[in-house]
C-alpha cells in the first residue's frame, strides 16, 4: 500500500498577506487525502491559514548539473542590485 | 460510585458528563494504539491528532463530572483509579481496533453521532457543556470527514478493499443502537436543557451514514443486532478489562508520578 502512494509537496501560508512557503512533503493516495494529511502533519501547531499540495512529480526543478550555467553568472554583476542610487533623504520606509 | 455507578445520589449532570467523557477517553486510547501501526506515517499522525482531540475533550468532561459530583475526584482519579465497572462509555468505543477498515467504520459511526450531539450541546443551558461543545464541534467535524474519506476510498476502491470495508462496517454495526438509547439520566439532563436525548440524533445519523455508505458502494447491514450494551451502566465487553488495565497501569504503578 505505502509504496504505491505518490509524493506531494506541501506549501503553507502562515498568515494572511504572506506567500505560501514550502513546508515539506508527504505521501497520500490522492489530492483530497494529501490536503488532509498536510493539515495533520504541518498545521497542527497553528502554523497556517491556507495549504497547497502539489504532486511532487509535477514540479520541474533545475538540475544540479546545470548549477554553474544557471546561477554563477549572476555572482559578479553587482550592477543588477539597486545599490548605485542615491536615496533622497525624504524617502522613508525603503 | 460503588455498586451501581448510576446511583440516585449522584447528580444526573455528573453522570452525563462522565459518560461522554468516558466515550472520548476510551476511544482516544484505542486511537493511540494505532500510532506506529497505521498504513502510513501520515496516518499515524492523523489518528494521533484525532485521539488527542478526544483526550482533551475527556479531560474537560471528567474534570467537570468530578466537580459536579462534589466528592473531590479529579480528572486523574476518574481516568486512572476507577475500575472497569465504573466506566460508563458505550461498547462501540471499547471494541478492539481490528484492521484499519474496522477502525474507520468505528470512527465514522462514532464521530457522526458525536457531531450531531455536539451541535446541539452548543446551545446547552450548562455553560461548561456549551463551551466544550463550541470547541469540540470543529474538531469532530474533521474527525467525521477523515473517517468518511477513508470509508469512501476503501469501499469504492479495489475488490479487496471493498470486501474489507464492508466487513468493517458489519463488525461495528451491532454496537450502533446503544449510542441512541436514553435513560433517566438523559431525561433529567435534557429536561434541564443541559443535555440531549440521544434518540433524537438517530435520523440525522442514519441520513449521513446512508449517504456515505451509498457513495462508497457499501451495503447498510440488516439484522446485525445484539442486545443493546449496558455500557452506560458500567457493564462492558471482555475487551474493556484489558483496555482499562493497559490504560491505568502506569498511573497505578507510580502513584502521583508527574513529568
Amino acid at each position: 500500500m505505502s509504496s504505491d502512494w505518490p509524493l506531494w509537496e506541501v506549501f503553507v501560508r502562515s498568515r494572511r498577506g504572506l506567500a505560501h512557503q514550502h513546508a515539506g512533503s508527504l505521501h497520500a493516495p490522492d489530492a483530497a487525502m494529501a490536503l488532509r494529511n498536510a493539515r495533520d502533519v504541518f498545521t497542527r501547531r497553528s502554523e497556517g491559514v491556507s495549504l497547497w499540495v502539489v504532486p511532487a512529480a509535477a514540479i520541474v526543478a533545475s538540475s544540479p548539473d546545470e548549477k554553474d550555467a544557471f546561477f554563477d553568472p549572476a555572482a559578479d554583476k553587482t550592477y543588477r542590485h539597486p545599490t548605485f542610487y542615491e536615496v533622497p533623504p525624504e524617502v522613508q520606509h525603503l | 460510585m460503588t455498586a451501581d455507578p448510576v446511583a440516585a445520589s449522584i447528580p444526573p449532570l455528573a453522570t452525563y458528563a462522565l459518560r461522554l467523557g468516558d466515550d472520548a477517553l476510551v476511544l482516544s486510547h484505542r486511537l493511540a494504539e494505532w500510532v506506529t501501526n497505521a498504513p502510513q506515517l501520515e496516518e499515524d499522525v492523523a489518528l494521533a491528532n484525532i485521539g488527542l482531540d478526544l483526550l482533551g475533550q475527556a479531560r474537560t468532561l471528567l474534570t467537570y463530572a468530578g466537580e459536579v459530583e462534589g466528592a473531590g475526584r479529579s480528572e486523574d482519579d476518574l481516568a486512572y483509579l476507577r475500575d472497569e465497572r465504573e466506566f460508563l462509555n458505550v461498547h462501540l468505543v471499547e471494541a478492539p481496533n481490528g484492521d484499519f477498515a474496522v477502525s474507520m467504520a468505528r470512527q465514522l459511526f462514532f464521530s457522526t453521532f458525536q457531531l450531531a450531539l455536539l451541535q446541539r450541546l452548543v446551545s446547552s443551558t450548562d455553560p461548561t457543556l456549551a463551551g466544550l461543545a463550541g470547541k469540540a464541534v470543529k474538531e469532530v467535524d474533521y474527525h467525521r470527514d477523515h473517517a468518511a474519506q477513508w470509508v469512501l476510498r476503501l469501499g469504492d476502491g479495489t475488490e479487496i478493499s471493498h470486501a474489507r470495508m464492508q466487513a468493517g462496517v458489519d463488525r461495528m454495526w451491532p454496537y450502533v443502537d446503544e449510542l441512541f438509547l436514553g435513560d433517566e439520566v438523559d431525561d433529567a439532563v435534557a429536561g434541564q436543557g443541559a443535555g440531549v436525548d440521544p434518540a433524537l440524533l438517530r435520523p440525522e445519523w442514519d441520513a449521513y451514514l446512508d449517504a456515505v455508505l451509498d457513495e462508497a458502494t457499501l451495503t447498510r447491514p440488516e439484522g446485525l443486532r445484539r442486545p443493546p450494551g449496558g455500557g452506560r451502566r458500567g457493564v462492558h465487553t471482555t475487551a474493556m478489562g484489558h483496555l482499562v488495565a493497559e490504560m491505568q497501569h502506569q498511573h497505578r504503578s507510580h502513584p502521583g508520578a508527574s513529568w
